[in-house]
């Protein structure tokens, strides 16, 4: 019985990358982020870049030239060299944040939605309370409140970004439930845990799938406003600090355009890609979207 | 000269897949007065021969082939702006669920005011007086007219629907299944209207369904309809008395008589074609329990067996149980 | 039967604002690393301060009372002394609403507009190349940090052209040229910040209004709308749109969130002076009261701006009776 049911589902996800591959969007993000992902793995590797090499006064923004591929910044580092080291910490944060925003949504959307009642009603207000809170002046309060190491900030951004998730499950289980399989497990006496985290979720997430995609590209949006606005951790440089960085120390007007377009571009296209792979897999798996 | 000529009506749709040929070939005429019903199982092509006629077919939809001669005027070659005209004036149309047929954030009256309006030139005042007099015609309160579509039941928005129909006083009707989602009391309630108007009127009317019960109760003449082409075409009697073709034998003997005997209510087995590739010669052989070799090769013609009564069969009305 | 509705809806809001309030007591009295509990532990601080401190927010008392305490100073207004200011922290925020309001009304409605008309035009021509462009500027300025486009905006009209001035709501020193010319000073420093913040909604709401649209356009009502004979155009303006538009005030009250982050963002790098430098300014002196009174303040006002979004909705759409 078990082969089978292996068997199936290798087929159904073989069937589905085969329906990927033929999508220009999905595979147009999955492309962008991978040679990010490959920057941010080889990149520090490949090209040595030392956030401690401060150039002499002479060596402050300078203009991209053979030496320094996109110039230097306020402090006479390499931009480029930069770059590369902070797609590694923005891509790391938005992931770890999204597994965070993830796991807590999941529960208590599948909580909510198996136990109904006043746990859903409570649970439900509190979903509601985080979808009107602006989510921005939380996570800086947050931060500030608790400081702004890296390890603050994924948790604070976790912490803010589950509640779409949350809905999502609720809906999913709600349906879920009532199916049959659902009340066989019941009928043999399994428990209410075994049943929402054997069962319930492992069915409901391909459909968080495609939500926790955008989930991640929010993610690293928030990390890099929370950056410029002072509540980065300046000992791991994401693209955000750069351009706290820049814009502290006035590139704007001097005009040191190098310095204050790539991390932005960067930043657009990891999300760009994001967004992409996340419509993918929505029109892939939710075939009321098809033909948008 | 009659009221409304189909001839050899081809509307294919154009679909990633490929082309669907949903009317492949379908002839008709209406006279006036005179209603006619289109019956078959779901996809056979009523409704794209209705939308087809009144052009209302989503951009997929294109008539390759064929003319609508309505009023002895081509349709299919008319302009935009003219057949805009014609909507509703000469021919209305009364959709299939009309659940969501009413704009839900206008009172009701408004959108059948806005039907009279269109087409002539009446004072709002004027319009609205009709519209109360349309409602009270179809059996509803006069004063409901301000009320807004989610306030009404089901049967009484059908009703609602019909009176809109009406409201030019068109003269032709097409009904698309205008009674499925309502209840049997409803339905013979709404079937009732429909035909005291139509006769008061003088209304031509195309009633399509798959209920052949609704059809007989309404119309004058049939055309049975099969993955896009037309089976057996005559007056309602001869072809319920006398179905010469096995399709339709097979249509009649699924739905059970309540007064004949207890019968075992026969189903059709298989299913139907897929119309991107329909099978060659005789599009239901593969269905037919009476199917015989030339039935493969060779697509059957629609030949007059009897007055008012056609088949498009090999067997010519030989196939019986 | 509609006063149920809003009654209740009125009721959820007060529940939520009661949240709110709960959530700002545990942010900054509760939460390990809370500014009281940095000042009692402050070996610095004489124990008659310590004492005060104590005194004044309840903290030998048990828990509920604190909160009481707590509580009654939020009804009262009273947000305590900013650290920086060292004067009411009500005070100061009350003079940065205006110029917040002003900037977020003014790109609010721009966006609203424009985001309306290209969503619409969106939707009739879809697949056209004018669709595929809007789409494509929907998804960029949607991926982009609002602060950035900002910063690009200033460095290219302001520095390279010198068309606009960088900072600041008034130029200093213009004060009583009479209102035309404090009207115009005025709006040639808020056309950038404005124009940075709208681009950034105008991106969501036509994304939006698009696919409201085409929702609509695929309902039964317009092919009967078609079936009667009205020209498309009709159908549109009179048929389409008023169903459309109603996710887009569902979506204009979710969007606030967004809205106060855009205009955090955007004072910041234009030095716009409203409550969102105030909060850029108070994060980096860790102006904790300042930043309670802040935080309050907006949460609140998202709430009622919902609320009033709620109650719009409710008129507009017949079918909200019960």
């Amino acid at each position: 019985m078990e082969n089978i049911q292996k068997e199936a589902r290798k087929r159904k996800v073989k069937n589905f990358l085969n329906t990927f591959k033929g999508s220009k969007m999905g595979m147009t993000g999955a492309i962008i982020l991978g040679i990010f992902i490959i920057v941010a793995v080889i990149g520090p590797i490949v090209y040595k870049y030392d956030p401690m090499d401060f150039g002499s006064g002479a060596d402050v923004f300078n203009p991209p030239s053979m030496k320094h591929l996109l110039g230097t910044d306020d402090m006479g580092r390499d931009v480029l060299g930069a770059l590369m080291a902070g797609s590694g910490i923005s891509l790391t944060v938005g992931i770890l944040a999204t597994i965070i925003s993830m796991i807590l949504g999941a529960t208590i959307g599948v909580v909510s939605g198996y136990y109904g009642g006043k746990i859903d009603a409570f649970l439900m207000r509190l979903t509601d309370v985080f979808l009107v809170l602006p989510w921005l002046p939380l996570m800086l309060v947050l931060a500030a409140i608790l400081g702004s190491s890296i390890w603050n900030i994924i948790l604070v951004i976790g912490l803010t970004g589950w509640a779409s998730t949350a809905r999502v499950v609720r809906a999913q289980t709600l349906s879920i439930k009532e199916r049959q399989f659902i009340e066989r497990a019941k009928a043999i006496g399994a428990s209410s845990g075994h049943i929402m985290f054997k069962h319930i979720l492992p069915n409901v997430f391909p459909l968080i799938f495609a939500n926790t995609i955008l989930v991640s590209a929010e993610a690293i949006l928030s990390e890099t406003t929370l950056s410029f606005l002072g509540m980065g951790d300046s000992l791991h440089p994401s693209w955000g600090m750069m351009l706290h960085y820049a814009f502290e120390s006035g590139a704007a007007s001097i005009g040191a355009y190098w310095f204050l377009l790539p991390p932005g571009i960067c930043v657009i296209l990891v999300v760009l890609s994001f967004t992409f792979l996340g419509y993918a897999f929505d029109e892939l798996l939710n075939p009321k979207l098809k033909g948008r | 000269m009659s009221l409304l000529e189909v001839k050899n009506l081809k509307t294919y749709f154009h679909i990633k897949a490929g082309v669907v040929k949903a009317v492949d070939g379908v002839s008709f005429t209406l006279d006036e007065g005179k209603a006619i019903g289109l019956v078959g199982e779901s996809g056979c092509g009523k409704t794209t021969t209705a939308l087809s006629i009144m052009k209302l077919l989503p951009p997929e939809g294109r008539i390759e082939g064929g003319e609508i001669l309505f009023d002895g005027v081509n349709l299919v070659n008319e302009s935009d702006e003219e057949i805009r005209k014609k909507r509703w004036k000469d021919i209305s149309l009364i959709f299939q669920g009309a659940m969501n047929a009413f704009n839900p954030v206008i009172r009701v009256g408004e959108q059948i005011i806005e039907a009279i309006r269109i087409h002539e030139d009446v004072s709002y005042d004027e319009a609205r007086k009709r519209a109360g007099e349309l409602f009270e015609l179809v059996e509803i309160k006069k004063d409901l007219i301000d009320r807004y579509p989610h306030e009404f039941s089901g049967g009484m928005k059908q009703r609602a629907m019909i009176a809109m129909a009406l409201a030019c006083n068109p003269k032709l009707v097409i009904g698309d299944e205008p009674t499925t989602a309502l209840d049997v009391m409803i339905q013979a309630q709404i079937l009732d209207l429909l035909e005291r108007l139509r006769k008061e009127m003088k209304m031509s009317m195309i009633l399509i369904t798959h209920d052949l019960s609704v059809m007989a109760e309404t119309c004058d003449y049939v055309a049975v309809m099969y993955a896009g082409k037309i089976m057996e075409i005559g007056k309602v009697e001869k072809v319920l008395e006398n179905p010469l073709h096995p399709y339709t034998d097979k249509l009649i003997k699924a739905f059970p008589d309540i007064h004949g005997e207890k019968v075992m209510v026969e189903s059709i087995p298989g299913v139907p074609p897929n119309l991107i590739d329909p099978p060659s010669g005789c599009r239901f052989h593969d269905r037919c329990h009476c199917a015989m070799e030339i039935c493969k090769i060779k697509e059957p013609e629609i030949i007059q067996i009897e007055d008012d009564h056609k088949v498009a069969c090999h067997l010519r009305g030989n196939c019986h149980e | 039967m509609k006063r149920n509705y809003l009654i209740k809806r009125i009721l959820q809001a007060v529940i939520t604002v009661l949240l709110v309030v709960v959530l700002n007591y545990i942010l900054f009295r509760v939460m390990p690393g809370n500014p009281l509990a940095m000042i009692m532990r402050n070996p610095k601080a004489s124990p008659e301060a310590v004492k005060k401190v104590e005194a004044l927010f309840g903290l030998d008392k048990p828990w509920y009372v604190q909160f009481g305490v707590f509580f009654k100073q939020l009804l009262k207004g009273d947000f305590g002394l900013s650290f920086t200011y060292k004067k009411p922290v009500i005070e100061i925020i009350g003079g940065k609403v205006l110029p917040t309001i002003l900037l977020t009304a003014v790109s609010e409605i721009i966006a609203i507009i424009i985001g309306i008309i290209i969503g619409t035009i969106s939707a009739w021509k879809r697949g056209t190349k004018a669709d595929v462009i809007s789409l494509s500027f929907s998804l960029i300025t949607y991926s982009m940090p609002t602060f950035w486009l900002g910063i690009v905006l200033v460095a290219f009209f302001s520095v390279y052209l010198g068309a606009f001035p960088t900072t600041g709501m008034t130029t200093p020193g213009l004060s009583d040229g009479g209102f035309w010319m404090t009207f115009k000073d005025v709006a040639k420093h808020l056309f950038l910040p404005a124009l940075t913040l709208s681009l950034v909604l105008i991106g969501e709401y036509a994304l939006v209004m698009r696919n409201s649209l085409l929702d609509v356009l695929s309902e039964d009502y317009i092919n009967t709308a078609r079936a009667k004979g009205l020209t498309e155009k009709d159908i549109i303006k009179k048929h389409a749109i008023p169903n459309a538009r109603l996710p887009m005030v569902t979506i204009i009250a979710i969007n606030m969130g967004f809205m106060i982050a855009g205009a955090i963002q955007v004072e910041t790098v234009f030095s716009w002076p409203g409550i969102g430098r105030l909060m850029y300014d108070a994060l980096s002196n860790r102006d904790y009261p300042l930043l309670q009174g802040i935080f309050f303040i907006i949460s609140v006002s998202v709430v009622l701006a919902n609320l009033i979004a709620d109650i719009l909705y409710s008129y507009l759409d017949p079918r909200i009776k019960n």
